[in-house]
């Protein structure tokens, strides 16, 4: 399979106005991901889907990450002149991150047997502008995992098919796999109870023990 | 209520004696049929219960039913999800009377691993009166047999009168339990206070 590098070359060159990052990645498995815009998604995906040397027309995998706002502290070295000598200093740079939904797509090509290519689509931000464009139209199994992405951190598809709730109840309000999700705090007992737990289970042996005690055992 | 000397005395004489209470128990305690639903990996340990390895049928247990109309015994055997609980106290309303229930495994007592976690009920006896619960993560086919053995010993020594009495011949017991509905964070109500009980904890 060609090189990242060479395809996103190719996706530029075939589709001019395409915005297109290579996400580096520096663990062990090294495997980079491209972050294709949001506006250009369903080109992108099309072709590659359909280019001849590529033909992913497998999509194995999609999954979403939630990216809140925060603030990213890097280390820079610099080189900084201190009576005369040239030394070597840390410096840390705080930069703001805002907010995201990211979603994942992990392409594979049954018939020339190569892959995975990554893809990445991002959000505007985590409140009103979600809408990302749906590939269920390009790969027909992606619509499934596309629902649990919009069931579970709340991007919207535009132009899928069926875009409901498919784990959680459709009566259910919010997004439980977010990282500002309040869980309901539903589980009192807990015999040896430390941390945020021992916070939450402190409240309900206060309030709900003494309001209520167990009757006496009738027919 | 025959005196148990007399009657061991009247067996050896070859005359059986015993009480209509005895009898009935006796029948409904040998041929438990349990309803054929699972909910996760506890209910692969159940087939293996019902199968030649195991061999359920010593006991009585082994008609798994399909439909919970004909089913006296549900055994919860996995997680159950707030998804799924309504679907299950629906399941149980609709088992006829006399029924029993099995908690199986970690999931079906507390929520087992998924305790902390958002979406799965934490313990079927919120919802349902649990006879008998079987710890394990799964627990083995061994336990189940066991369990259905302690079912059995329970069935044999219930009382047909009294305050004791079963469930199914008190007039002024209601005879279904209320589903829970779907709230927009978690089901409504959360347990039903006539069952379930938070546990109270000395320290």
């Amino acid at each position: 399979m060609e090189t990242l590098e060479q395809i996103k070359s190719r996706i530029e060159s075939a589709l001019p106005l395409t915005k297109l990052d290579i996400l580096p990645n520096e663990c062990p498995a090294g495997e980079r991901s491209l972050v294709v815009d949001a506006g250009r998604g369903l080109d992108v995906a099309r072709f590659l889907r359909d280019d001849a040397q590529l033909k992913l027309d497998y999509c194995s995998n999609v999954t979403g990450i939630d990216w809140p706002e925060a603030k990213i502290k890097t280390k820079v070295k610099k080189k900084v002149v201190v009576e005369g000598v040239e030394k070597e200093v840390e410096e840390t740079i705080e930069t703001l991150r805002s907010g995201h939904l990211e979603v994942v797509y992990h392409l594979y090509s049954m018939e020339l047997k190569h892959g995975p290519i990554v893809l990445r689509l991002r959000t505007e931000n985590r409140a009103d502008k979600t809408h990302l464009p749906s590939f269920t139209p390009v790969w027909r199994g992606a619509e499934f995992q596309e629902r649990e992405i919009y069931d579970l951190y709340g991007v919207i598809f535009d132009g899928h098919p069926d875009l409901r709730r498919i784990l959680m109840w459709d009566e259910f309000v919010g997004f439980p796999m977010r990282r500002d999700y309040v869980d309901p705090d539903d589980y009192e007992y807990e015999p040896t109870p430390h941390d945020e737990v021992l916070d939450k289970a402190k409240k309900h042996y206060s309030v709900e023990v003494k309001t209520e005690v167990k009757p006496e055992v009738k027919a | 209520m025959i005196d148990e000397g007399l009657k061991s005395e009247l067996q050896k004489q070859g005359v059986y004696v015993t009480s209509l209470q005895e009898l009935y128990n006796w029948g409904r305690a040998n041929s438990v049929w349990p309803l054929t639903f699972g909910l996760a990996c506890c209910a692969i340990e159940m087939m293996a219960a019902s199968m030649s390895r195991f061999d359920l049928a010593r006991f009585g247990a082994e008609v798994f039913r399909p439909s919970p109309r004909q089913a006296d015994l549900m055994i919860v055997a996995g997680t159950v999800t707030k998804k799924m609980a309504p679907l299950v106290v629906r399941l149980y309303n609709q088992m006829p009377e006399p029924k029993y229930v099995i908690a199986m495994g970690a999931c079906a007592i507390s929520g087992g691993p998924f305790k902390q976690g958002y979406n799965v009920l934490k313990g079927i006896d919120r919802y349902l009166p649990v006879d008998v619960a079987i710890p394990g993560c799964p627990p083995r086919p061994e336990a189940l047999i066991h369990a259905i053995m302690t079912l059995q010993e329970k069935i044999r020594n219930q009382d047909l009168t009294g305050p004791n009495r079963p469930r199914h011949l008190n007039a002024d017991v209601e005879g279904e339990y209320p589903v829970p509905v779907y709230g927009k964070h978690d089901l409504e109500p959360p347990k039903n206070s006539e069952v379930w009980h938070p546990p109270m904890i000395k320290r």
